[in-house]
């Protein structure tokens, strides 16, 4: 049972908690789930945008407690996204 | 909530690996309320990708020479109550994830590995930080 996959022919960053960076001031930390020509889609997903908590609080915090929730599902479009990578590669 | 039959061999699993098996709030609270001692409660999930090495690290992680004094499994999107309340004592601050292992000492949380630390990673990886905080938190005090 161990390995057990309930969602063949997945992409390779499917059900990875990754951080998404945008061109704006917002940038995502959440579940990715696939994509498409135009959106990437991801579940469980945090928000952080420029200006408020500074991003490395963010993360540090993100890192000890977990992706605290802001949206279940969230749709961003690939024209928004600058770089996409592991949280564990971003935080450690 | 997923089919019970599909999801009967992941409950096998780790009770074969010696986790008693939470799946009522009263069965939590039995447990969990004043619980003294250390007690790993392991978020069970049918996600392949990443329960899919959860429960083999933790059986491998199990076989070193030191342990938790009890172990412990809910089961995250079919026993939905049971899992909420035991995530209601691993605090307000940890965000719930599954699958996901949580390292109590006399009820409060010394160690969680968060989904998004075995997520990607082999079963030896997830092991090794578990038998790390057993090492730390569970051994015996002379």
């Amino acid at each position: 049972m161990s390995g057990h996959v309930f969602h063949p022919g997945h992409h390779e960053l499917h059900g990875i908690t990754v951080v998404v960076e945008t061109s704006g001031d917002t940038t995502y930390v959440g579940r990715f789930d696939r994509e498409d020509d135009e959106q990437a889609y991801l579940k469980d997903v945090g928000v952080h945008r420029a200006g408020s908590q500074s991003w490395e609080e963010y993360l540090d915090r993100t890192m000890l407690y977990g992706v605290k929730v802001d949206h279940r599902d969230l749709v961003v479009p690939r024209s928004e996204i600058v770089r996409i990578r592991k949280l564990t590669e971003v935080g450690n | 909530m997923y089919d019970p039959t599909l999801v009967q061999p992941m409950r096998d699993e780790t009770v074969a690996m010696g986790l008693e098996e939470l799946t009522t709030i009263a069965e939590v609270d039995a447990v969990l309320a004043n619980h003294s001692g250390t007690a790993l409660v392991l978020v069970n999930s049918v996600c392949g990708c990443a329960a899919g090495t959860a429960r083999p690290a933790l059986k491998h992680a199990l076989s070193h020479g030191v342990t938790p004094d009890r172990v412990y499994s809910v089961f995250a999107g079919m026993d939905t109550e049971a899992t909420q309340r035991a995530r209601s004592y691993f605090g307000e601050d940890f965000q719930p994830s599954s699958p996901s292992m949580a390292l109590l000492h006399d009820g409060g949380v010394v160690m969680m590995l968060h989904r998004h630390m075995i997520e990607g990673r082999s079963v030896e990886d997830i092991s090794a930080d578990l038998t790390a905080a057993f090492d730390k938190h569970c051994g015996t005090t002379v």
